[in-house]
């Protein structure tokens, strides 16, 4: 009896400790970001998406988000900083966080990273990127059709392979439309300098572009086609608010569906290293609504992204050649992701050379 | 409008911060004080403009505050510089660093956001004019300001009396004291003025240029506006030109880009300072055009033997 | 009331000493009101800052990983600064160092030996050495302002080095990334302790600041350094060469920020990126002011810079303050430095009436 009566108290106080403990031990979740949260592009998407996890899950983890950390070495400390703080799942958001996470991660196996836009795994890292692309492709045939010269301006920061994808994209859609369609790219070497993206907004447009679209994070190429009269796409979020008349749409970063659920594969213990790349599908990329253009436009618009999102259309379908006129895909061939995560060669009608 | 005319219109506005800021430094180095920390104070004109600027809707107040912002953080380096005689350009560098830092504290708030905008002002029947109209007469009201500073500041270097004292001072300072000018005055004047204009510069960048407030957003303007200064040999009036000519690089190698020109765009970014270096070349291998423009005392503490 | 300068007759010793710890404990105070002001608990505040740092191995091993470069470049800018020479560009020369020291892990990457590394270093020392000849020469041949050469040769060799790794030197298996190969282990810096980043650099470190010191105070150039700094005149009587200390000066702060610059990427970065310092060279500036011009000084105030760098980060973690708060703690220290050195060589005197002109114009009150 007296030994029964122990083992129950015994039983109680593990179970007690056990939920207590539970009940104390949230989850960590830790965020490594290049930019402030307020940038109003890339680092402003990723914060967006870690407020619907706390939304979602919020009871159940804790969300450090470090906001500014350069790139470099600096960032390695700041990352085993979060390993070391105790987070057990850590999303690092900027390509250049790629080796400094493989090498904390190395260090920290049971830690969890998941590192955006890179190309590296380990069993305890994955990397996860958005197939903007998709998006890109249907502003490209927007362009196309709204365009009164056959010219587009696309403003981009460096030549990455998510940047060459993105401008070969946007020249394949417009090329479905017009086949003789031109592209004028200006690289300001930068992903945040409004200054300077005006500037190079300017320049397109007085280069007489009436259409510009934008690989960069601010709103200041929009805010220059407002005041010209002439139309541009929003990058990153909705930016309709800056520019309610020269927005067509915009290709917007919901990273929140994907930040959800990995946490819960975590918490769930399903959590494996599978690099992911989610779409129009999934949700992780979206389009803000289509806006200053006729209903036909919108409505064909709206195909086109319904094709893409079903996957019944990938906008990477041959016949593809590259600037040399060589054939890099024949028809009916869909260039695989590997191909277009390396990509470093521009499709043909560019003029543009790729910069080196 | 024709692309010549365009292209020349922004190249106007995009010379306008570097202009105002160099035009402040030009005078503060004239009185003999070389104060490194422009990009400080343009960044906290930048954010203390935009957020005045936005939370009263008038853009005018805030052009005045970021004009206070700029002189106040220059009568921190005056303070030290002159008051107390700490090193000049130790001090320019932690003006900077302060600057940078303070300005992204204050602006959390305000990132993001769209604040007023500036319109600009048609003066009737000459903005018409055929080409000359759009680019002189239709402009935004602070471009006229910074081409009416520069005929001021020259007017008032070269043709009044206290013009005059500010040189003396820049030149020599020691013979400046001996006949009874207040050395530090003048200079913390200069200083102050200087703290303005480059406030109003960084301004003209979260206010007219773009409307919005981001962290380093003068992105190294204040720094292009000191090589500027030497670039003009201390005139301002080459001052002006320069500036069109920096602000000519860097609209133009977005030009050179669009029309297909492919040069690696970081060569053409690094023009402006590779031209300033050879301009500096120039400059000072010709020792008149030193001797009769540098202020001999620049970046020299002065202390009244008592 | 006005505030009047008193030269000392000679320099305060007490002042000397004091200086440097006002300026921290003056510091602490304002950031105790700023973290206030901003809502966070001042007193966890300055200790996530500037105590919690100093608690675990790792973050002190990071402490010194951070100050290393710091003070490699500071100590050589002492010695410039000293001879009146201001070298302000030691960020383009940290760069040039690093550019040059990778070339040979990059074009000869099978060049594996044991004298792959110490080769690495001697080019990234020449290449900041002749990076920083250009500023000097131009001072020498024409008189250039070296200032502003120095200063705008930091964005030429920025741009140069974001240029080359996303050209003719980026990893061809890179997937199309910015960025070098990664360094073999035998163009890799060795790392002092096992599991940690800190590396053989903090050996350089001492090395250079010894090296420094002895030569200030040991040797006839230390003595010509600090006679045409403070006395050019009286130097020039002497005999001391302008032309010589010039380029012998910026030679050694170049060589010195180069070398910080191929330690930095032959170690913690770990290939040539397109990023690969966050200012050092101009935080050196800093620390070279901090330390007041002094090799050993130096050596204390670069740990404490990078205590604000760490700190910084950790505030930014553990409170969620803005990376910026690091730039103001350090904008203010110097300030409050520069400003309490001034006490050493002057006194203050407050006078509340002013003191009649001699011709009577204008008084300093400003």
């Amino acid at each position: 009896m007296l030994k029964r009566l122990m083992t129950t108290a015994a039983a109680l106080l593990l179970a007690f400790a056990v939920g207590g403990a539970h009940a104390q031990e949230k989850l960590k979740v830790g965020f490594i970001n290049v930019g402030p949260k307020t940038d109003g592009g890339w680092t402003q998407g990723h914060w967006t998406g870690a407020e619907k996890l706390k939304a979602a899950l919020g009871d159940k983890i804790e969300i450090t988000f470090v906001e500014d950390v350069k790139e470099g070495p600096d960032s390695e400390r700041a990352i085993e900083a979060l390993a070391r703080a105790g987070n057990k799942l850590i999303f690092t958001t900027s390509f250049g966080f790629m080796d400094p996470t493989l090498k904390v991660a190395e260090k920290f196996p049971d830690v969890k990273f998941e590192h955006a836009t890179g190309v590296k795994t380990a069993p305890n890292m994955t990397f996860y990127n958005a197939r903007f692309y998709q998006g890109r492709y249907i502003i490209g045939q927007i362009a196309a059709k709204l365009s009164k010269k056959g010219v587009a301006g696309y403003i981009v920061s460096v030549p990455i392979p998510e940047v060459v994808m993105g401008i070969n994209s946007f020249m394949l859609g417009a090329q479905s439309v017009n086949p003789d369609f031109k592209l004028k790219i200006v690289w300001i070497n930068s992903w945040m300098d409004p200054a300077k993206e005006a500037d190079a907004a300017k320049a397109l447009f007085d280069q007489g572009v009436d259409i510009i679209t934008q690989h960069t994070d601010s709103t200041a190429p929009l805010k220059i086609a407002q005041e010209r009269g002439l139309f541009g796409f929003g990058q990153s979020h909705d930016m309709l608010d800056a520019a309610p008349k020269a927005q067509l749409t915009a290709i917007v970063d919901n990273w929140g569906p994907y930040y959800i659920a990995r946490t819960q594969a975590v918490l769930d213990g399903t959590w494996a290293s599978q690099a992911s790349w989610d779409g129009l599908k999934e949700g992780t990329v979206q389009m803000s609504p289509y806006t200053n253009m006729s209903a036909d436009v919108a409505k064909a618009a709206e195909e086109i992204q319904a094709k893409i999102s079903s996957g019944e259309f990938h906008p990477f379908t041959g016949p593809i050649s590259d600037q040399d006129g060589k054939e890099r895909y024949a028809a009916g061939v869909v260039a695989p992701d590997g191909d277009l995560l390396g990509m470093n060669w521009y499709v043909k009608g560019i003029d543009d050379k790729l910069p080196q | 409008m024709p692309v010549a005319e365009a292209i020349i219109l922004t190249i106007i506005t995009a010379s306008i911060p570097l202009l105002l800021a160099a035009l402040g430094e030009l005078v503060a180095e004239r009185s003999g004080v070389l104060n490194l920390g422009v990009e400080g104070m343009m960044i906290m004109g930048a954010v203390s403009g935009f957020a005045v600027s936005y939370s009263t809707g008038s853009p005018l107040l805030g052009l005045v505050a970021a004009m206070a912002a700029g002189a106040a953080m220059a009568a921190l380096f005056g303070f030290l510089t002159l008051v107390l005689v700490a090193n000049q350009v130790a001090t320019g560098l932690a003006l900077t660093l302060l600057g940078l830092g303070l300005s992204g504290l204050i602006g959390v708030p305000f990132a993001g956001v769209s604040g007023p905008r500036v319109a600009n002002v048609h003066i009737p029947v000459l903005s018409d004019l055929p080409f000359f109209g759009p680019i002189l007469f239709s402009q935004d009201p602070v471009v006229y300001l910074a081409i009416a500073l520069v005929f001021g500041v020259s007017w008032f270097l070269f043709r009044t009396r206290a013009g005059l004292v500010l040189r003396a001072v820049g030149d020599n300072h020691a013979s400046a004291h001996a006949l009874g000018y207040s050395v530090i005055r003048v200079r913390f004047l200069a200083v102050l003025f200087g703290g303005a204009c480059a406030g109003l510069g960084g301004a003209y960048l979260s206010i007219v240029y773009t409307a919005q407030w981001l962290e380093n957003m003068t992105a190294g303007r204040g720094w292009i506006a000191l090589a500027l200064v030497v670039f003009a040999t201390w005139l301002p009036m080459r001052l002006a030109i320069g500036g069109l000519l920096f602000g000519a690089v860097g609209i133009l190698q977005l030009h050179a880009q669009a029309f297909g020109i492919g040069i690696p765009s970081q060569f053409l970014l690094s023009l402006p300072y590779l031209t300033t270096i050879v301009v500096l070349v120039i400059i000072s291998r010709n020792q008149a055009l030193m001797r009769s423009n540098t202020p001999a005392c620049l970046g020299r503490s002065f202390v009244p033997d008592r | 009331m006005r505030i009047e300068l008193i030269r000392r007759p000679e320099r305060s010793t007490t002042m000397a000493f004091l200086s440097p710890l006002l300026a921290i404990v003056l510091t602490v105070v304002v950031g105790f009101f700023i973290f206030a002001a901003i809502g966070v608990d001042p007193f966890r505040g300055l200790y996530v800052y500037f105590v919690e740092p100093l608690t675990t191995d790792w973050s002190i091993q990071e402490l010194i990983v951070k100050a290393i470069p710091i003070i490699l470049i500071a100590v050589g800018l002492a010695l410039c600064y000293l001879s009146n020479n201001w070298n302000i560009g030691a960020e383009g020369q940290f760069t040039a160092g690093a550019i040059a020291g990778s070339a040979l892990p990059i074009l000869l990457p099978d060049v594996q030996n044991f004298a792959t590394l110490p080769l690495m270093l001697l080019m990234g020392i020449a290449g900041g050495m002749l990076y920083a000849a250009i500023p000097a020469l131009l001072k020498i041949r024409f008189g250039t302002n070296e200032i502003l050469t120095s200063l705008m040769l930091v964005y030429v060799s920025l741009l140069f080095l974001d240029w080359i790794v996303r050209g003719p030197w980026r990893n061809p298996q890179g997937y199309g990334f910015p960025g070098s190969v990664d360094f073999s282990d035998a163009a890799t810096i060795p790392i002092l302790v096992e599991g940690s980043r800190l590396h053989l650099g903090l050996v350089l470190v001492i090395v250079a600041v010894l090296a420094a010191w002895f030569l200030l105070r040991r040797t006839i150039t230390g003595f010509e350094i600090s006679v045409l700094g403070q006395a050019p005149r009286a130097g020039a009587f002497a005999g001391f060469s302008r032309t010589r200390m010039i380029l012998l000066t910026f030679m050694i702060s170049g060589g010195l920020a180069g070398l910080a610059g191929i330690s930095e990427v032959a170690g913690p970065v770990g290939k040539l990126d397109v990023v690969i310092s966050p200012g050092y060279g101009f935080t050196a500036i800093i620390v070279a002011f901090l330390g007041r011009l002094n090799p050993i000084a130096i050596l204390v105030a670069g740990f404490v810079l990078a205590l604000t760098y760490i700190g910084g980060e950790a505030a930014q973690i553990t409170l969620g303050l803005s990376s910026k708060t690091a730039n103001v703690f350090q904008g203010m220290l110097l300030f409050f430095v520069l400003a309490c050195d001034s006490f050493i060589l002057y006194r203050i005197r407050f006078v509340s009436k002013p003191r009649a002109q001699p011709s009577g114009i204008a008084n300093a009150s400003g």
